[in-house]
This record gives C-alpha cells, structure tokens and sequence, in this order.
C-alpha cells in the first residue's frame, strides 16, 4: 500500500537561464493543475516577495504542492521546488536540488542555452537527477526549436528530440509538460516504515510559530507529537504541526511519509537548532547515518554594514539573524568603523546577493543602511609565516609585515555571439582576465573562457558585459584559487583624516583611476563646511589624488519676511535635520548617503 | 502696559514682479474696494476675537499700539479714502501710541506727490519704497513697473509731502550684476539721503518665473558675499549702521515695527495671509480670497464663526472663535520661545540678551545651550560681551547655519 503511495509522487524543479521562463511556466503549471482559482490566481504565484516581482527574478527557493489528475486516470502529488536562476544562487540551487528527483529544463527557443542554463544543468546532474528539457517561447517568430534542441542535445548530450515545445506565456504545450514529468521524474523511493530519515533544505522564521522546517522525507514518517532530532545540532524538538505547500500558503495536515515534500514546526525557537542541510530524525528511533547534505557557500565577497541610526544597531543583529535562518550563506560579525560607528561585517555569495540582502533588510525590516565598498577574501601571508585572511580593507597590516599577497581568481564563461567577441575580449583584458580559449557552440555563438580576479568582477562586469555586447552576453564563474598579486590599500582622507569606511584592497594597476574617481565623487557628495575641506586618496603614505570642497560663504536668509515666523523655522529644522544625518570625521560633516553614494557610484566607469 | 504691533496686508499690485513669491496679484478697483470694506470689518472684530479688548478693565493692563505696518503686495494702490478709512478703524478699535510708528510701503510705479501728501495726512509717519534698483536694465529685468526716474522722483515728493523717515529697498546679486554695478546702486540711493535702506540679495523662489526662465548669470557665492561687505563699507561712509542682516539704518532710524519680530513683540496681522504672534500663540488668516470674505461675513455679522462658537462650554468662546476664524494656530510651547527667541534675536546685530533670556525663561542661556554657544564662539561665528550673545561677521554670512542649531532636540 505505501509503495502505491510514493508512486503518485513527483518531486522536481525547474531550472532555467534567467528570463527563459521559468516562473511562467510555474504558473501555468499551477493553473492547471487546477489547485487555485483564477481569482487566487497572483500573477506570479512563486515569486512572492516584492523585490523578486520587481527584478523578476527568484531568490529564495520555495515549494508548492499541485494535484494532478494524469491521463492515465490517476492522481499524482507534484512537488514543484522553486530554485533561483542567478549564480550568485548556486548554494541555494543545489539545496533545492537535493529535495527532488528531477528536473525540467526549461530553454528558450531564441535564445538556446546560455551559461546559467549549463550551470544549472550541470548542478542538476551531479545531483543524479533526471532531467528532462522543455523548449519555451515556440510562439515567437524568431523560435528556431529544432536548432535549439540539437543544441541541447550537443552541448549537454540529454535526449531533447521529443521535448515539450511550449509557450508558457501563452499556455501552449503545458499539458505535455505534466505528462513528462508523469512520465520521465522517477518515482521517491524511501522506506516508509523506516526510521525517519529527512533532509531541511529550507525554512523560515515565524514569530508565532517558531522555526518553520521545510524538509523532504526520505524514509518514515513524521507527525504531530513525533519527538525529532537534528542530527547535527542535536536539537530535539516535538512537532506541533505537519503540512504541506499551498500555493503561497502553508496547508497542516496529519502525517508527511517517505517521498513527500513539507514542512514542520515543532515550537524551535534557535535559529541556530534548524540548520538548512541538516538531517531531521526520531529521537527514540534514530537512522544511521545523515544525509550527506551538500557543500556549504562560502561568501566571496564581504562589505561592512552599518545602521545610518546608530541607535537601531540591535535591529540590525536581529535582522541579520533571521536572514541567517533563512539563508545560511549569509555571513557576518560586529566590527567597529571610526567612521560609522557600530556595524557588522558582512558576506555575501555574490554582488547580487549582497544588493537583495541590503534591500531586504531596508524593506522587510525599515532599516535605513550605509554599505562600504564591497571586497573580496584576500589572503595576506606575513613575514612571521602566519596568513591572514582579510574580509576587510583596515585590517590589512603594515607593509613591512606583508610577505605576499593573494587575490582569489575565477574561471568564468562567457557566451556571446561571435560579433561580440571583440569588445568582450577587450573588457576581460581590462579587468585583468587571462585568456583561456574559444569554444564554438555553432557558428555565430561561443564561450569565452577566461581567469579574471574576483575582485575585477564583484563591482559592475556583468553590466559592461551586457552593455558591450547589446545584452545577448551571458556570464557564469566559479571560485578557481588564489594568486599572487600586488595589491595595495587605497586611503581616502578627508580633511586629513583618513576614513576607515572608504579603504579598500586595489590592484596596482588601477590604484590610480579608481583613487581619483573616488575624490571627484566624494567632492560632489559632501556639502561645503566651515573651511576648505582637502579630498585625498593615498597609497601607503603617498598621496596620489586631490581635491577640494571649497568653503561655505554663505549661508543667509537675506531678507526673512517679519509676520511669518513658522516658514523660517521650517527652513531651520530641515537644516538641522540635514546636519542630524551628518557623521561627523575628523571635524568634517559627512552626510550618511555620501558614503552610500561613493561607493555605489564606485562601480560606474 | 502691554504694546502690540499691527500688520495690514494689502495683497493687490499691477504686475507681479517676476521674483516675487509673496501673496499678491493683479486686481481691480472694485475688488480692492471689497477687501478694504472686509478688512475695515475684521479691525472692528479683531479685538473681541483676540482677547484684545482690555482697555477700562480692571486687573487688565491696557493695550496700546506702537507701530502700524501696511505691507503688500502694493498698498499705495489704496487710494488715500481707502487708507484713511482703514488707519481710522484701528484707530477706533485700538488706542494707538502718540507716537506711534506707522508705515506704509510705496512702489515708485503707483504713487505721485498728491497721494503721498494725502498718505501723509491720514497719518502715515514712514514710507518704504520698493526702488530694488537705480538701473533701468536691471528694473527690466526683475519686471518691476517703474524706471530708476521714477524712483528718484518719488523720493523727493515723499521729502516734500512731509515725510522724513524713509527707507529705500535695494537688490543685490541681480542677473548679471556686478559688485561694482552694486555699489554705484548704493551711492546713488545714498545721495538722496534716505534715514534706511533695506539691502538683500535676490533669492530665486520656487515657483516664480525666475526659477523658469533663462536668466543672465547669478554673480557667484563669492561675488554675492563681496557684494553684502561692500554694502557695509559704503553704506559706513554716508553714516548707515547695519542693525540687521539686510538691514541698515541712520542713528535712531532703525524699523521699530521690523525689530519687534525679531524680538518676541507681540503682533496682530490683518488681512489675507497675514501671521500673529498674540500672547503665546502663533496663528494666521487665510490665504484664500474667498475663503477670508466667508469668514469675515460669517464673523461680523455673529462675532463668530464656526459651529460651536455660540456654545458657552468650557472652551470659553474666545478661543473657539479663534479657533475657528484663523489658521495653522500654534500654541508655543517653552522650547519653542526659547528657540524663537534665539534664532529671532541673532538676525539683530546686537544679538539677544543674556538678562532677557533669563528672565524669560528662567535658566541662564548657557544652562540650555551651553555646548552650541561654545562651539560656535570657537568657531569665531558668535561673540558673547558678557550682556549680549551675537553673530560675528562671518556668523552673519552663515546666520542659517548656527541659527538652525538652536533648535532643541
């Protein structure tokens, strides 16, 4: 009987190159299995945080439970996992991954594969799911699907002859696409009676009620009053609750058995007691051994993260920690800035994962930030053969105590088409790249594999690739190792006084240009004081850029019409209210936005 | 006795001048006339609505007037019947000062000899004329009606209608203006021996069309600042002192009604738009025309406006009136007199008074704003005698920004 239960389930995901439809096709998946009405009906039912809608993309993997009546007369349990598509993601992708069985791949018929979509693929595989591709946008005039599917069929070498030709958009071949998945994503293939077995491969913090586990059963079975375990944190806790996933919503129910896909709460309090990655087990009736989880992120690029009101830093920690809970890639520790005071260091997996987890905290939790310059891990090896790896620019020791320095390099591929192969090679000489080869997917398509350092990269490459190449180049890297390079420290000074906040590691090949950019921005972003205020940038004890907010003369309502006091008053609390904002450095008044600005401005060309 | 100063708004002229942001517009004569009936109705009202009405009541010190102001807009567009009639009600609703100081302002446009003599007559005692500048090109540009002659011409039928306190308006920092330009402006006005002269840099509002249109270059930050010491020095030379931030003056010629503001005096202002400082309140009237007529009619014809205002609850009818005749009533609180009365008393040259503040507030000064004193007389922006607290030379320059911290937290 229970093996008849895990053969009408199907747990998969959909993985696709950004923008090549995969939370359409969610969506119509979802219409019609029938499991909302139109009027539930969101426009994007997966994608149900704000920032997500509006970048339209996916960020944070989520699950929804569809019910589909297939054409051989049965009803199946879909589990559609969602997984993000960027690679700044790939963490989050391969948790996702280790709930499911399968996956579809989704490819768009104009475009054909691109570098996320072999990312993704390739993650998918070494997972040992079965994939299966689906060719989407069949209904645009530029498809070329059979082009597409020999592409597939070439490049990562899966059967694509009989793939769904679809138009999730216009909801043309979704039907094929159940069946597929009906058909191709094996079947779970647990021990029920087991011992409880299951992996979390997400969850989120409820302040009603506590930790929400969201977890994939292996083998057995959980229920409410069952006495779990967390095999690596050794958390025991009793569930209050078991359920399922809506969509957008969670739905209780009374037991998750070997195969399903759900969630738990057991009143976990500890953020820390629920490990994404973790295996969930009985207390009385342990397994053997874990699952063996997957490999945890490591933040690749750091930034210092501080509250523009110096009174809300706690909000900030606790902020941060429920982040944590749901994203376990997220990284930070307190560390003190002169210049803003009190704040956290942060990591990150990427460029865009630090922009969403910067918004998110704006947004979700009305803090009002100041960032430094992003940078990455740099190793520093000492005389005294110790090494140090440095998350941040002011801990960088004195020169005469530095052996070497390392940088930490990628291997990236480029896919561009072959016109734009020129300006592409440009840019990565550029940003240092080192040169690997040329490989031609077809004739006017080809990956560029080059080496650049990380740090060439974290700021804006992905928008001058875009930019240089009219938007068809796509990018993905990998951490490769760590080089030797020299680097140095960029001090900005204002009035002297140099300001912990604006240091970061340069190449010295750049140290230039980017020391006078900063001083021309940092001229336009802080208001005139008292007495002319130097800008400087300096290498060591070398100054090598300058410039200088001329002094405040004058500042005078000159003629204040007498009657009408509450207007002048205004004009007086705004000011005040400006100079609030000010840090103050040295004796200089610095608006908080100024460090903000600076720095996102850094990344202009 | 308790001295309170009155403001009448006149918010009528011919054109409106192209920088100008205050509550005026082009009329007729009929609706001038209309507001004048309206506004000789709010005088009669006035002191029954504001508590003003002490004067005979035992207990209750009696209430004079010690300066007048008429203020626009352009109030010379008021015929002298119209003014006469309106300097004769606050006559009768108010005692006003022998004495008192009663000013009017003129546009060099709108006036001759005979109506001045006529001003004069109903008992107007200084006139302030929008001259803005002696050069025609520049009068053209700001879009001021009148040319420099006509100015000087004025001028001179002000001295012979009997005026003998006069101010002349001035403009600096103008489109294109240079220093030098400036300080031939200010000898020419200086020779015709005024006993003030108002010098203020043009400020481009929001909102005028001079915020719209091309304009010739505005002098710099630098140039604009070489302009106000130059104002100083020549103006020294013809014996002016400045006793505020654009204002200057002959010995004893200093504008009473103008320093009043700036020292917590108390005033009342009639007319559309015009602000009060009444006890501790500040409040003002409307600022829509047919608006201020509704509630002129609804208040004369009952003494009252408003729903409850025939009620005798607690509220007491003096303040329900009140409430519901006037607008953006602030009741102030200490900390904002306090603050007032710094950033009020610092545009005077003389500063404020540390004995005043303590005997207002009955904290020494330093008690409340000990740390910003000392920063900003480190700083070489304020100067403190030992009696008076006040705004060095640069401080003047940067009035806004020590100003804006004294307000409390």
């Amino acid at each position: 009987m229970a093996e008849n239960i895990q053969d009408r389930i199907r747990n998969f995901c959909i993985v696709a190159h950004i923008d090549h439809g995969k939370s359409t096709l969610a969506d119509r998946m979802i219409e019609k299995t029938g499991l909302l009405t139109n009027r539930e009906m969101q426009d994007q039912v997966l994608d149900n945080m704000d920032l997500e809608r509006e970048r339209g993309i996916t960020i944070k993997s989520q699950a929804v439970r569809l019910i589909y009546n297939a054409r051989d007369g049965k009803e199946y349990i879909f589990n559609l996992i969602d997984t993000p598509g960027h690679v700044d993601f790939n963490y989050e992708v391969n948790r996702s991954l280790a709930a499911c069985d399968g996956a579809i791949l989704v490819v768009d018929a104009t475009q054909g594969i691109q570098a996320q979509t072999l990312a993704n693929v390739y993650l998918a595989l070494e997972q040992d799911l079965e994939v299966f591709p689906v060719i989407n946008k069949i209904d645009l005039p530029s498809a070329m699907p059979e082009e597409v599917k020999t592409e597939i069929e070439d490049v990562i070498g899966i059967e694509a002859e009989d793939a769904p030709l679809i138009s999730a958009k216009q909801g043309i071949g979704i039907e094929e696409v159940l069946e597929a998945v009906v058909e191709k994503i094996p079947a779970p293939d647990g021990d029920p009676e087991g011992p409880l077995k299951a992996l979390i491969f997400d969850s989120l913090y409820d302040s009603y009620k506590g930790v929400i586990v969201f977890c994939r059963i292996r083998d057995g079975q959980i229920r409410k009053g069952t006495k779990v375990r967390m095999m690596a944190t050794g958390a025991v806790a009793e569930v209050v609750e078991v359920g399922y996933f809506g969509a957008g919503q969670f739905i209780p129910c009374d037991e998750l058995s070997a195969g399903m896909v759900g969630y738990f709460t057991a009143s976990i309090k500890n953020i820390r007691d629920a490990r994404v990655g973790d295996t969930v087990t009985e207390d009385q009736r342990p397994c053997d051994e874990p699952l063996p989880g997957y490999k945890k992120a490591q933040p690749m690029v750091y930034c210092g993260l501080y509250p523009a009101d110096a009174a809300r830093y706690p909000d900030l920690r606790d902020a941060l920690e429920k982040l944590q809970l749901n994203d376990a890639s997220l990284f930070f520790e307190p560390e003190t800035s002169l210049a803003l005071g009190f704040g956290f260091r942060c990591g990150f997996l990427g460029l865009l994962h630090m922009e969403v987890i910067l918004e998110r905290l704006e947004r979700e939790y009305d803090l009002d930030l100041i960032s430094t310059a992003p940078g990455v891990v740099y190793k520093v090896y000492k005389t005294d053969g110790t090494m140090i790896e440095l998350t941040n620019p002011s801990n960088l020791p004195d020169v005469t105590q530095i052996e070497r320095m390392e940088e930490p390099i990628v291997s990236a591929e480029i896919m561009v088409t072959t016109e734009f192969i020129g300006s592409i090679m440009q840019l990565c000489q550029e940003r240092r790249g080192r040169y690997i080869s040329t490989e031609y997917i077809e004739q006017t398509r080809a990956v560029l594999h080059y080496e650049l350092p990380l740090n060439e990269i974290i700021y804006d490459f992905f928008d001058a690739l875009k930019s240089r190449s009219r938007g068809y180049a796509s990018f993905d890297y990998e951490l490769k190792d760590y080089e030797e390079s020299t680097l140095v420290r960029m001090d900005i000074l204002v009035n002297k006084e140099p300001v912990d906040a604006l240091s970061f590691i340069v190449h010295t090949s750049n140290a230039y240009d980017r020391g006078r950019r900063m001083c021309e921005r940092l001229k336009d972003e802080i208001p005139r004081q008292l007495f002319d205020v130097p800008i400087q940038a300096a290498v060591g004890g070398r100054i090598i850029a300058r410039e200088t907010v001329r002094q405040l003369r004058k500042d005078v309502l000159a003629k204040c019409y007498g009657g009408d006091i509450s207007r002048k008053k205004k004009l007086l609390e705004k000011q005040k209210e400006g100079k609030k904002r000010m840090q103050i450095v040295g004796n200089v008044e610095i608006p908080k936005e100024a460090f903000m600005n600076v720095l996102k401005l850094d990344s202009g060309n | 006795m308790r001295k309170i100063s009155i403001y009448i708004h006149i918010p009528f002229c011919i054109r409106k001048c192209l920088y100008c942001d205050f509550l005026s517009a082009p009329s007729t004569p009929d609706c001038i006339e209309q507001y004048v009936r309206a506004l000789e109705a709010e005088i009669r009202f006035s002191p029954d609505l504001n508590g003003l009405t002490g004067a005979g009541i035992p207990d209750h010190p009696e209430i004079q007037v010690d300066t007048i102001f008429l203020g626009g807009g352009t109030p010379s567009l008021l015929t002298p019947d119209q003014l006469e009639r309106i300097l004769t009600t606050v006559r009768e609703s108010y005692r006003v000062q022998d004495g008192a100081e009663i000013s009017m302002e003129v546009n060099p446009g709108t006036a001759d000899l005979e109506r001045l003599q006529a001003y004069r007559g109903a008992g107007i005692n200084r006139i302030s004329i929008g001259v803005q500048s002696v050069d025609d090109a520049e009068l053209a540009l700001l879009g001021r009606i009148h040319r420099a002659g006509q100015a000087e011409k004025i001028f001179r039928e002000a001295r012979q209608a009997g005026f003998d306190n006069i101010n002349i308006d001035l403009m600096s920092a103008l489109p294109g203006q240079t220093a030098d330009r400036w300080e031939q402006n200010l000898r020419t006005v200086c020779e015709w021996g005024p006993e003030h002269i108002s010098a203020y840099s043009l400020i481009i509002e929001e909102g005028t069309p001079f915020a719209e249109i091309n304009l010739p270059p505005l002098p710099s930050e630098e140039e604009d600042r070489l302009m106000y010491h130059r104002t100083q020095t020549v103006l020294a030379e013809y014996g002016y002192q400045r006793y505020e931030i654009s204002n200057y003056a002959r010995p004893g010629r200093a504008c009473r009604h103008n320093c009043g503001y700036w020292t917590g005096h108390e005033y009342l202002g009639l007319g559309l738009g015009a602000s009060s400082l009444i006890g501790d309140r500040r409040f003002k009237v409307t600022a829509s025309m047919p608006e201020y007529l509704r509630r002129i009619r609804l208040a004369a014809s009952g003494r009252c406006c408003g729903p409850d205002s025939n009620s005798s609850d607690s509220n007491g009818p003096e303040l329900s009136g009140l409430d519901s005749y006037y607008e953006d009533i602030q009741q102030l609180t200490l900390r904002d007199r306090m603050e007032e009365f710094m950033f009020l008393g610092l545009r005077l040259t003389e500063g404020v008074s540390e004995a005043e503040f303590r005997r207002r507030f009955g904290n020494p000064v330093d008690a409340v704003y000990g740390p910003v004193l000392a920063r900003h007389t480190d700083g070489g922006l304020l100067e403190r005698t030992g009696e008076r607290i006040r705004l060095t030379e640069k401080g003047l320059d940067l009035a806004n920004y020590v100003m804006s911290d004294f307000l409390l937290d």
